[in-house]
């Protein structure tokens, strides 16, 4: 055996002769490091990278079977699900790691912002972050078209709806994307190699600067409040803390990196195991238009922000505020890059981060199930429960089948069940009177179309019937001035359903 | 304010005899050279470059557009809306299911017709006909059109885009071939537009 050992040695010198790795490699492994880095807080940035050794891993290995077409990609997809071992696996770790990816690198981030890390002499780091930040939200969008299936085509769309907002270079801009005037061959192609060569090259080089530019200044010192940051002093200051309270970066600090790497590792196993392959959806056939084409996880909120904003604002709001978002995260370390680290004494900075936080959140749960979409076979999917019908008159159970006919509960649910586009009917008798109801139902407002010239006479009549029984147990609304100027006393609820 | 890293950071250049301003050499000349003509070669490679790339930005857009068949007329009876399928006319086999292409065929009366891209007007989702309320919606924002195109509610910032059309025997053609946006609108026709029938 220790002949063994020794050829290994001689081995190992002879290469490290002729490469010279070792010292530098020793050097960037055992750099000091505050000691109090050495925490539980500083593992996510190592975690993004080994994730992104895993998507680069899994990424080359699904090429080796994916067919990079548009006639041909959707197919191969679920060769690689259904027809090739563990295809599906390595679908869902791809799958899996990228949104591991976009959460760990937005944790990464958050952890950054709060700990002052981005202050002097560390800007550059932070803006190559925020790069490095497009460019996984990049990859993610990149990578749901090639998962090329109807959700990926309209998704196209609706990207390229957005360039044809911008004025003046709407149109090329539009061509440019789509890599000529319409969804295609090419287009596909263009996405593939965005995906595929294009961002991952600008991605790996500048992580590589990134991480350079950490060995180089140093990994960020634990802040204690009240200890600023002047560009004048803080040069000394962390290298006498590196020096005097230093320990090397291997082992000290790098088993905590490797332990959490492992473990979210080992969740993207789990989720890749008990969730699967996302997608792909249905085929990417235009003319299947029974569809709502939603983004994934990452680009829900956005997708709420467009249902949300008002429509005066939209393009203006999709224009601008992108630009100045990323504007304000580039400009954040050259605008405070001195000064206090501590989130405690930070408080504008920690209610940013929740404020920030709590709304990505809040949009993106309400993408998850969004109440602005119709839900377009309610009308004939969703029954009128049985306690809306009983005791009714023929009237006003006619009034329930034009209610359904006529796709107003793809807007409107009863119970909960259909359309929350618009408000719940449930009670709706008591908030409207006949006359308005009839009024809201012929010329519309707002948000709700003019069914004027789509109901007869009858129909209206049968609907605003029915609709007047949607009270809960409760007095219906009514126009208390209408009896009055008839002469007559305020009379009880009619209950008979006639006009 | 000067930047304090730059003391922090050893500079090797400074005290370097090579580097002396007096130093100047038939070498460093030559390498000043080298450096122009090889520029100039990049210039010179980058011209086709950036033309292949941006290329498609300088195509007219009437290139782009043909007319293309949604079917005979007996597939759309008068008064009714249907669903119109077409090939994109520069389409070719590599675009697959991509190639055939819907649109919304509206049948006014004897040779008036409206062709609506099936795109919404707000996000380009593809809007579906309901016959009983004549609307059109659209499933991702609640865009809602009347049955010639017009906005009905929600966010849509214009009518649905319509194509336009011609009969040519017994088959209805359109003008198509672009996706429609707000900056590259389907056709120059608003509704009921007379001069648009061929």
């Amino acid at each position: 055996m220790p002949g063994i050992k020794e050829k290994g040695l001689a081995l190992y010198r002879w290469l490290d002769r002729r490469l010279g790795f070792a010292k530098p490699v020793t050097e960037a492994a055992e750099h000091p490091i505050p000691a109090n880095s050495a925490s539980w807080w500083y593992v996510f940035g190592s975690a993004a990278s080994v994730i992104l050794m895993l998507q680069v891993v899994t990424g080359i290995l699904l090429a080796l079977v994916y067919t990079p077409t548009a006639r041909d990609a959707w197919n191969s997809l679920n060769f690689l699900n259904h027809g090739l071992t563990l295809g599906w696996f390595l679908r869902a770790l791809h799958g899996w790691g990228s949104d591991f990816m976009i959460a760990i690198v937005l944790i990464h981030m958050t952890q950054v912002f709060l700990f002052g890390a981005y202050k002097f002499p560390r800007e550059l780091t932070w803006i190559v972050g925020v790069f490095l930040l497009l460019l996984t939200l990049g990859m993610a969008f990149t990578g749901q078209v090639l998962r090329f299936d109807q959700d990926a085509y309209w998704g196209l769309g609706i990207g390229a709806s957005i360039m044809g907002r911008v004025p003046l270079i709407g149109a090329w801009l539009v061509h440019f994307m789509l890599g000529g005037p319409i969804i295609g061959a090419t287009t596909f192609s263009r996405f593939f190699a965005l995906h595929v060569f294009i961002i991952p090259g600008i991605l790996i080089a500048l992580v590589g600067v990134h991480v350079w530019m950490v060995l180089r200044l140093g990994i960020n010192e634990w802040p204690m409040p009240g200890r600023l940051v002047r560009r004048s002093t803080y040069i000394q200051e962390y290298e006498a803390q590196t020096h005097q309270d230093g320990v090397p970066f291997v082992p000290d600090a790098a088993w905590k990196d490797v332990m959490f790497s492992a473990a979210i590792l080992l969740a993207i196993m789990a989720c890749a195991i008990f969730f699967g392959p996302i997608g792909p959806s249905g085929p990417p056939d235009p003319t299947i238009i029974q569809t709502a084409p939603k983004p994934d996880v990452a680009f829900l909120w956005i997708y709420a922000i467009f249902a949300l904003a008002p429509p005066a604002l939209e393009t203006s709001l999709l224009l601008i505020a992108p630009v100045a978002v990323i504007c304000v995260m580039l400009g954040l370390p050259l605008y405070a890059g001195e000064g206090e680290k501590h989130w405690s004494r930070r408080p504008v900075a920690v209610l940013m981060v929740c404020a920030i936080a709590v709304s990505l959140a809040i949009l993106t749960s309400l993408g998850e199930n969004p109440p602005w979409s119709p839900v377009m076979n309610a009308w004939s999917a969703d029954p009128v429960q049985p306690k809306y019908l009983k005791d009714r008159t023929p009237l006003e159970r006619r009034g329930a089948v034009v209610f359904q006919q006529m796709q107003c509960r793809n807007c409107h649910s009863l119970d909960g069940v259909g359309g929350k586009r618009g408000p719940e009917l449930n009670r709706v008798a008591t908030q409207m009177t006949e006359s308005q109801l009839i009024r809201q139902v012929l010329q519309g407002s707002g948000n709700m179309p003019a069914y004027g010239s789509a109901l007869s006479p009858q129909e209206t009549t049968a609907l605003v019937g029915f609709l007047e029984t949607l009270n809960g147990n409760q007095m219906p609304a009514r126009d208390l001035a209408r009896p009055l100027a008839e002469g007559a006393p305020l009379a009880q609820p009619r209950q008979d359903g006639k006009q | 304010m000067e930047d304090p890293l730059n003391h922090s950071i050893d500079d090797p250049s400074s005290d370097n005899p090579l580097n002396q301003p007096s130093e100047h050499s038939r070498r460093k000349f030559l390498f000043k050279v080298s450096l122009l003509l090889n520029g100039a070669v990049g210039a010179v490679l980058a011209a086709p470059v950036l033309g292949y790339l941006f290329g498609p930005f300088f195509k007219r857009n009437a290139s782009y557009n043909n007319w293309v068949s949604v079917g005979t007329l007996d597939r759309f009876p008068p008064g009714e809306t249907r669903l119109g399928k077409y090939r994109n006319p520069m389409g070719t086999p590599a675009d697959g299911q991509t190639r055939t292409l819907p649109c919304w065929v509206r049948h006014i009366a004897g040779n008036r017709f409206q062709v609506f891209a099936i795109n919404c007007a707000h996000m380009d989702c593809p809007v579906h006909w309901f016959p009983q309320s004549e609307l059109f919606m659209c499933p991702c924002h609640g865009g809602v059109y009347y049955q010639d195109g017009s906005v009905a509610a929600g966010p849509p910032p214009r009518g649905l885009y319509e194509y336009k059309y011609k009969i040519a025997g017994n088959q209805l053609l359109i003008w198509a071939g672009e996706l429609p946006t707000l900056s590259t609108e389907a056709s120059v026709a608003g509704p009921g537009c007379a001069s648009c029938q061929g």
